[in-house]
């Protein structure tokens, strides 16, 4: 199992490497590739949120998959998918320029995501009340980062 | 024409006279808090309710179980900069000798302890409308949160509002503290006292005139950020579309129905709301879906 989310992000980087190796506008090819990683984050969190908000009954074994696709999106690595010049003020991004000058902060911030989606992928199987739980820590380590590095909507 | 200079002299002074009493700072009886009984652990409730570590931590700040307010955070506004004080309980830089009048002074009529006007970037608005027992059980609370001694920085504000003078006439025209919505179920009315009293959704969502007051005609439907980037969005049920269900968990963690994630100013109500009883979240959101 743990293979397969390894040779699925291997595969999902490649993909992504190639992608912005041949596209012409490299800027815009990383943006499109890391709004399209907020998306899996977000199609993964749909299925957990729903068990947790009682709208679907809980499946263990359907929150674990959801969990670890989760996990393994959150370790992808993300050094292509931020080039300079992908910032609000060069490109169609809500990506703050800040993030560009705060590289060690957002590391830290890109870690806690990580570490929430692993204590995801142990609690989501567990039972519906870890579940429940673990979504906030989620939740807090999205919101750290789109606190200080998103601009509002336009 | 002498007898016109000293009409006009006359008249000038009773109206300046009239002007300086209906625009004095105002405060509360001394005796208005007496027979209350504070109560801490209430109190935490009410800071989280009423959002005071969004604005008065420092400014990287994480949330905290015990929040330093040793303020810091600045506000941009067509007026100039505002700078979030320090209110910890420290005894000098902070609010720490401040009796729970002080603290109601402040929340309720906008007044500082030496008797001068607060500006309107401390919302005393929405503040105006909470009840002197949970202001007590506030104040409880605040003493028992670190002290800090961080000085507070001054505003930075062009001429004419830097004349802290002139607040009055704009209290006077513009502090009420009527409610602005009509609640006829006790969860209505308990998330009508959360938005409208603690909560100051509306110094945000709702926009405002000139001189920067609340439009209440347009109660809770977006306004420009403060920032001058971006907007702040409509929150009525029109607009928004969110059911209430999809509110109270984005109340709880943060997490849009598309499961995108709430961001700037925002996280801080989050990092606020998700400390308050369910219920609490659930009628503030049957509030909001209930709105015109």
């Amino acid at each position: 199992m743990k293979n397969l989310f390894k040779t699925t992000g291997a595969a999902l980087s490649l993909a992504l490497l190639g992608g912005t190796a041949f596209a012409d506008g490299h800027v815009d090819a990383a943006i499109k590739a890391r709004q399209s990683q907020m998306q899996l984050y977000a199609f993964n969190l749909g299925a957990l949120g729903a068990m947790a908000k009682g709208a679907v009954a809980y499946d263990a074994e359907a929150a674990t998959a959801a969990a670890s696709n989760l996990a393994a999106v959150a370790m992808l690595d993300q050094s292509m998918l931020w080039p300079a010049g992908s910032d609000s003020g060069a490109a169609k991004t809500r990506a703050k320029a800040e993030m560009w000058s705060n590289y060690p902060d957002v590391m830290a911030k890109g870690k806690a995501l990580s570490d929430a989606a692993v204590a995801m992928q142990a609690a989501a199987g567990t039972d519906l009340d870890s579940l429940r739980g673990a979504m906030g820590a989620v939740g807090g380590a999205c919101g750290a980062c789109h606190k200080v590095y998103r601009e509002p909507e336009s | 024409m002498r007898r016109f200079i000293v009409n006009v002299t006359f008249f000038g002074l009773i109206g300046l006279g009239i002007f300086w009493f209906l625009t004095r700072p105002e405060t509360l009886p001394e005796t208005a808090l007496d027979g209350l009984t504070a109560d801490a652990t209430h109190g935490k409730q009410v800071f989280y309710a009423a959002g005071c570590a969004a604005c008065h931590t420092a400014p990287e700040a994480e949330a905290a179980e015990m929040p330093i307010l040793s303020g810091g955070q600045t506000f941009p506004s067509p007026f100039g900069t505002f700078t979030a004080p320090n209110i910890s309980s420290d005894p000098v830089q902070g609010i720490g000798n401040w009796s729970a009048l002080d603290l109601a002074n402040a929340m309720k009529h906008g007044t500082s302890p030496d008797g001068q006007h607060y500006y309107p970037a401390f919302p005393y608005t929405t503040y105006a409308r909470a009840s002197l027992q949970d202001i007590a059980d506030l104040h409880a609370f605040l003493m028992t949160l670190p002290a800090d001694a961080t000085p507070s920085q001054p505003h930075v504000l062009g001429f004419p509002f830097n004349i802290r003078l002139s607040l009055g006439g704009w209290k006077w025209l513009f502090l009420d503290d009527t409610w602005v919505t009509q609640a006829p179920t006790p969860e209505l009315e308990r998330g009508r006292y959360l938005v409208e009293a603690l909560g100051h959704c509306g110094e945000c969502h709702t926009p405002r005139g000139p001189l920067g007051d609340t439009d209440f005609g347009a109660w809770l439907t977006g306004a420009p950020d403060p920032s001058g980037k971006g907007k702040v969005p409509d929150i009525t049920p029109g607009a928004l579309g969110w059911p209430a269900q999809e509110l109270a968990y984005y109340f709880e963690t943060g997490f849009t129905p598309e499961y995108d994630s709430a961001g700037g100013h925002m996280t801080h109500v989050i990092e606020n709301l998700s400390q308050l009883p369910a219920e609490d979240r659930d009628a503030i959101a049957a509030y909001l879906t209930a709105l015109p």
